[in-house]
């Protein structure tokens, strides 16, 4: 990549930083410039973004209708998945699944869900809650 | 890492830090998954990138873990206030200052620690033009993060002062090094890996209308591009050492290696550039085209690190 080819798109992504990539000068040395963004990189980050807020957006809607409990929004909503909440917690997968539904989330104890709370970055409250 | 090196009378830049570690690489880890997508690498993990560093330039690194986060905090605070320059490595989900869009769950983010003030630590991060301010709480979460690659509270300072190095059997050893990763008769590391990882992309299913193929292919470019310095997945950097270490040593056929790097990492940028057409849909999604260009790079790496691996044992001492 020579210096003149450095992009300077405006990368949404990165909230105003500024990223350094190399760049070839006109004397054939690499030299760190200041880069605004490319649009590749805005591209494939929206895209991973957008995912996971696909599913946050879905399973709210599953909460809301009550099909599934409150835990799997917040669960996607902290960019998590089952197996992400299940090392984070030390809860089993099929344990963590099972409090997916409405029915297992009634019956989780005080203690578990204040751990799921402490993993999703919440209070025990707001995890009972969709807003 | 090359400020903590700095910051102890080691003048050394980011690019000799990162070749001096032989931190280039390629690995593809379908067993490490992220929100079901494969880990898919272009550089050695970041322990690994301080370790060979340690190693090679003979430093006295100390690393610390903690199974406690209050033990992990106070252990902080202690070589704040004897003056310490103190790396962490720590998750980004949990930072703050970082713009929301890139918070994901990724644990191997490495920072720097260079002071304290009441309960607000002072960082110096790759990601941010300044230094920043985290709140003490939010860096406990950042640090003890679990899941995949948690760093359980790492920490890590030079003990002792560096030696001046010898750059001629640093780097000698360095090249060799990396040569021999990205050649490696292994199937997932390395040369091999990327031939792997194409062929997986051209089996990947399209009868979803492509979904999971553009999640797919979007992690890839996501691993290359965007974490880390100097895009090109960390080509243009370690062609960067290639020309410093030319520089320090005289050893002129190291520049003619770097100019040829140089187009690989272009190479890899015009990769990057398809797949991101494709996910957007300005062009028809085609998973071969993409396998046959990560061929087409998988064969020129060979080329490249075969003529480096020539280079370095050329290189008479």
């Amino acid at each position: 990549m020579r210096e003149r080819d450095v992009p300077q798109e405006g990368n949404a992504t990165l909230a105003g930083h500024r990223k350094a990539v190399y760049a070839v000068a006109d004397d054939g040395k690499l030299r760190l410039v200041s880069s605004r963004g490319w649009e590749v990189e805005e591209i494939v980050t929206r895209q991973a973004v957008e995912d996971l807020e696909r599913r946050a957006t879905l399973a709210r809607a599953r909460a809301r209708a009550g099909e599934s409990s409150p835990l799997e929004y917040h669960m996607y909503r902290a960019r998590m998945d089952v197996g992400l909440l299940s090392q984070v917690t030390g809860v089993w997968r099929w344990r963590v699944r099972r409090h997916l539904k409405p029915a297992g989330f009634a019956r989780l104890p005080p203690a578990l869900k204040l751990r799921y709370a402490e993993a999703l970055g919440i209070s025990s409250e707001a995890l009972d809650r969709v807003d | 890492m090359s400020s903590l090196l700095r910051h102890h009378g080691l003048p050394i830049s980011e690019a000799m830090a990162f070749g001096l570690a032989s931190a280039l690489s390629f690995a593809y880890l379908p067993f490490l998954r992220i929100n079901g997508l494969p880990l898919v690498s272009y550089r050695m993990p970041p322990r690994a990138v301080i370790k060979g560093l340690e190693r090679s330039l003979g430093l006295d690194m100390r690393f610390e873990t903690f199974r406690s986060p209050p033990a992990g905090m106070d252990r902080l605070d202690a070589l704040l206030d004897a003056g310490k320059l103190v790396g962490l490595q720590t998750s980004v989900f949990w930072l703050p200052y970082f713009p929301p869009d890139l918070r994901f769950h990724f644990n191997a983010h490495n920072l720097l620690v260079y002071g304290r003030e009441r309960d607000e630590y002072l960082i110096s991060d790759p990601v941010a033009e300044t230094t920043v301010r985290c709140a003490r709480e939010d860096l406990r979460r950042a640090r003890f993060a679990r899941g995949m690659l948690a760093p359980k509270g790492l920490l890590y300072y030079v003990a002792a002062r560096p030696a001046a190095p010898d750059w001629v059997r640093l780097g000698r050893r360095a090249l060799a090094r990396t040569a021999r990763i990205m050649l490696a008769p292994l199937p997932l590391i390395g040369v091999r890996g990327m031939k792997l990882l194409a062929w997986q992309i051209e089996r990947l299913p399209l009868a979803d209308g492509g979904e999971h193929a553009r999640l797919y292919i979007g992690n890839i470019v996501r691993m290359q591009e965007e974490i880390g310095t100097g895009g090109g997945g960390f080509r243009f950097l370690y062609a960067s050492f290639l020309q410093e270490l030319a520089a320090k040593t005289g050893h002129a056929a190291l520049d003619g290696l770097a100019s040829r790097l140089v187009e690989i990492g272009d190479r890899w940028r015009e990769f990057a550039l398809a797949a991101a057409r494709m996910i957007r849909g300005r062009d028809a999604l085609s998973p071969s085209v993409l396998a046959a260009r990560l061929r087409a790079l998988a064969a020129d790496e060979r080329v490249f690190f075969q003529s480096q691996h020539r280079a370095q044992r050329a290189w008479a001492p």
